[in-house]
């Protein structure tokens, strides 16, 4: 594809903000309407496959995201038509102006990622990047996408990368929280090495792929289960990547946990460091507690942000994680997480508010550096 | 406070390669015999109090990175019996916390019995024989 | 050389905290003293059956887990008796090393031996909960008084399970129902509902020990490599298996029902309560079965054992979490004589509470749980 090069960040004045500084939403969502919208970023061979087998007609959508959901849109950010997520002026009018972030990093969350045909997952990744490119990053300054990747073959994934590394507004690479393997295996290491070279950071958005229940315990009646489960998926996650030595063989890489709830991670870092202390001669490239390992490297994105409203847990995690630069805010849009514009939950003028509105993404994604504070004033 | 000097066992009471539980001054003292030297630890897990003379003694792992192991120091480490914690035989150090889990580590020396019979040691359970030779601790 | 292996008790300077309180301990593994013995509790068609093929499970190993363990038996290494008996196989040495030793009033006995919930034989499965229960009552139970028996059975056929428990519940030698939390579906689903419906009509609370063996992998991305990530997947069972049991609807449908998380941590509840009421209050369309919020079923009909204690850097954060969960919802165990065991005296000073509540976490939730004197 041709890469803009020429890209410039955003003019001056672009976002004054909701929350009176400069801020970044590190996970907005953008929804592929419909297959039909990729076949002007098919090639030939493929668009004759989808328009004479019907793939065109068929509904993408993922079983762990399930666009009618109450929680998958707020009412006010439900198209009148269309998956959520899937009408630009909404997220540009609704959100964006509204919020104000220097940049929103937006994220496409699509079954044709886990179609078993690596092939056909492959091209379907690269037609969501163009037209991720063209739809959406061309048509608003402020927006930053993450790189869809097959998520069942590295090495094409990895091919994916190397072709969007050269577009700046790519800022990070999508994966889901479950998938076929433990995300530490080195079967996915291709991945990591490609974005290693790019400064791409990892980012995992809650998800399955099903090829696993979401509990252990088999497949549940409810979509609910599956949601909540999400944070038990994110809990393997922390297990996998840091067993696995995936920050000992790439100690600049960082994974950001997008959706994941958050509130989860301490108690889960307590056990991990405890049971490191008798068994770390199995693992012995884990050679300091896991706990300094995820402070290190993994990020969380604020929403939705599992605590009883007003609990103060927020601090409170930043107490127990004994840092204040891992929670990245975001809005999640367009899901339902809070009501109005209560995104944040402690005071916007705060110096933890300042961390997570900007230093925190800033900090964490290399192509956000360009952005200048100033551009907010 | 002046140290006293306590005779635990006979060096041939303790082979190369393991431990023997022994009582100092009212202490419980592990005993290590590493290839021939002596080291005493407490024989308390500064954890939940795991005996670390009924822990295996064993090497220590290390990896430049992922897959590639490697056994180093082999015998200078005790794991203690309950929850695995590697101590440092030589400086009671535990190797994931060395600055907040320790052990005590005391001197210890070799002496010969007919040393023994006039030196100022504390002798609590051993009649000292001038034909062997004793490990001796300072407490 | 043979190691004398010193007690704890004598170890113990003072009492500590615990000032010589005796204590109910919630996870003891009893294991057979010599892999022949359960054959005597078998009839000869399945004596024959597991001489022939062994059990049968769902997965690779015939013999054993795919993640070898630290520690021979999974035990501590001091816990191997001078008998000859695998860890746990010999009451003698079990009375002096752990219950004597560590002022054990009671003990619940945990047998996880051969599974027979995740037997994929149903009927050997059935024949063998049988045997384990049997075997309980008469090399356990009737030898020491001190101990009770958990009646186990064979959770995939509710016909099986339901005589099994019928036959064991009278007895009251048996204090409460065991089930592996890894079942074929995830627990909270219809078909296990008698066995709940059995379990309040006995008035038996139902344990669930961590592990089990049902084909799943334990993380929703598939198999862990190394034991220290598979063992720590005992946490992600125990989340799923609340998850389950609350927006099924169980608790709404046996609002007697009593349960007991054994080995699965408590840390991560607290986190687990304001995640569910959060997303239930957004999603409730699709479990309009519920009445309350998810949290206040866990409140009233789980209780959590505190082996292995969470240990996070502040004390002060264990106690937030203990008291977040219910100071009265938690029970004292050990998990003897399994390596990650947990003694009294370590588990009373990190949590520094006044006397009156150490008394309840050690002995007087689960004496009221369980009826015991
Ligand atoms: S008692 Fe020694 S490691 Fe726990």
């Amino acid at each position: 594809m041709q890469v803009r090069m020429d890209h410039t960040i955003p003019a001056k004045g672009a976002a004054v903000g909701l929350f009176g500084g400069a801020a970044v939403d590190s996970d907005v969502h953008i929804s592929v309407p419909s297959v039909k919208a990729l076949l002007p970023y098919l090639n030939q061979y493929w668009r004759q496959q989808f328009l004479t087998r019907g793939i065109d007609r068929l509904s993408w959508n993922m079983t762990s995201d399930p666009p009618n959901a109450p929680i998958t849109a707020r009412p006010d950010r439900r198209p009148t038509s269309g998956r959520p997520g899937s009408d630009f002026s909404i997220l540009k009018e609704k959100h964006l102006d509204v919020f104000g972030p220097s940049a929103a990093i937006a994220n496409c969350i699509y079954g044709g990622a886990a179609l078993h045909s690596e092939d056909m997952a492959a091209v379907v990744c690269t037609a969501v990047n163009d037209w991720i490119a063209a739809e959406w990053l061309d048509r608003d300054p402020r927006l930053r996408a993450s790189i869809v990747v097959p998520l069942n073959n590295a090495d094409l994934a990895a091919e994916e990368i190397e072709r969007r590394a050269g577009d700046p507004r790519f800022v990070q690479v999508l994966m889901l929280a479950m998938g076929e393997q433990p995300l530490g295996k080195r079967a996915h290491w291709p991945i990591y090495a490609a974005a290693n070279r790019h400064g791409l950071p990892i980012g995992v958005h809650a998800g399955s792929l099903y090829q696993h229940p979401a509990l252990a315990g088999g497949y549940g009646s409810y979509f609910l289960e599956d949601y909540v489960a999400q944070a038990f998926g994110f809990e393997s996650c922390v297990l996998s990547l840091v067993s696995e030595g995936v920050f000992a063989k790439f100690p600049d890489l960082k994974f950001v946990f997008m959706e994941s709830g958050v509130t989860w991670l301490p108690a889960a870092l307590w056990r991990f460091d405890k049971t490191w202390r008798g068994v770390r001669a199995e693992v012995p490239w884990v050679k300091v507690p896991p706990s300094q390992i995820v402070r290190d490297h993994i990020r969380l994105t604020l929403q939705p942000f599992d605590e009883p409203e007003g609990a103060g847990r927020l601090e409170r995690f930043c107490e127990q994680m004994k840092s204040d630069e891992m929670v990245l805010f975001s809005t999640d849009f367009p899901h339902w997480h809070f009501e109005g514009e209560a995104a944040l939950p402690i005071s916007a003028s705060s110096p933890l508010a300042r961390k997570i509105l900007w230093d925190n993404p800033r900090g964490t994604y290399p192509r956000l550096n360009a952005l200048s504070p100033e551009i907010a004033a | 406070m002046s140290k006293s000097r306590f005779v635990v066992a006979k060096t041939g009471d303790v082979a190369p390669g393991t431990s023997l539980r022994v009582n100092a001054g009212g202490r419980d003292i592990a005993l290590f015999n590493v290839s021939g030297e002596f080291f005493a630890l407490g024989d308390r897990c500064p954890h939940e109090s795991g005996s670390l003379c009924a822990g295996k003694i064993v090497g220590f792992a290390e990896a430049d990175e992922p897959g590639k192991y490697r056994l180093v120091r082999d015998g200078e480490f005790v794991r203690c019996p309950w929850h695995g914690w590697e101590f440092d035989i030589r400086t009671g150090k535990s190797w994931c916390d060395p600055e907040k889990s320790r052990v005590r580590a005391y001197q210890t020396g070799v002496a010969a019995g007919s040393d023994l019979v006039e030196g100022p040691y504390v002798a609590e359970t051993f009649k000292v024989s001038v034909e062997e030779n004793y490990v001796v601790i300072e407490i | 050389m043979s190691i004398d292996v010193l007690e704890p008790q004598e170890r113990r300077k003072s009492g500590g905290a615990l000032q010589g309180l005796g204590v109910v301990d919630c996870d003891i593994h009893p294991q057979f003293s010599t892999p022949g013995e359960i054959l005597e509790f078998l009839p000869e068609r399945w004596r024959d059956y597991v001489r022939t093929y062994g059990g049968f499970y769902r997965q690779p190993l015939a013999d054993t887990l795919s993640h070898p363990r630290m520690a021979p038996d999974v035990a501590r290494a001091d816990s191997w008796p001078p008998s000859g008996a695998p860890p746990g196989g010999d009451l003698a040495f079990m009375q002096k090393q752990h219950l004597d030793a560590n002022n054990v009033e009671h003990g619940m006995l945990m047998p996880l031996n051969r599974g027979p919930g995740n037997q994929r034989n149903l009927e050997y499965g059935a024949a063998l909960a049988t045997a384990v229960n049997d075997w309980q009552i008469a090399c356990w139970v009737e030898r020491d008084p001190r101990l009770h028996a958990s009646i186990v059975c064979t959770q995939e056929h509710t016909p099986f399970a339901l005589a099994e428990i019928e036959r064991c519940a009278p007895d009251k030698r048996f204090s409460q129902i065991m089930l592996p939390p890894k079942s074929l579906e995830p627990l909270g689903r219809r078909r296990y509902w008698p066995i709940f419906e059995a379990a309040q009509a006995f008035n038996l609370p139902i344990a669930l020990h961590v592990g089990g063996i049902n084909g799943y992998p334990p993380t929703g991305s598939g198999w862990p490599s190394y034991y220290i990530e598979e063992q720590h997947t005992n946490v992600q069972g125990m989340q799923g298996l609340i998850t389950s049991m609350v927006i099924e609807g169980v608790f709404e449908q046996f609002p007697k029902l009593r349960m007991v998380l054994v080995e699965g941590g408590i840390a991560w509840a607290p986190p687990l309560k304001w995640r569910l009421d959060k997303h239930w209050k957004r999603l409730k369309s699709e479990a309009p079965h519920l009445k309350r919020l998810p949290s206040e079923y866990i409140r009233d009909h789980i209780w959590f054992t505190t082996q292995p204690l969470d240990e996070p850097p502040e004390d002060s954060d264990l106690l937030e979490t203990f008291e977040q969960v219910g100071l009265d919802r938690i029970m004292f165990s050990t998990d003897y004589p399994h390596w990650d065991f947990d003694e009294p005296s370590f588990v009373a000073a990190k949590l520094r509470i006044g006397p009156e509540k150490l008394r309840a976490i050690m002995s007087g939730n689960a004496r009221e749980l369980y009826g015991l004197s």
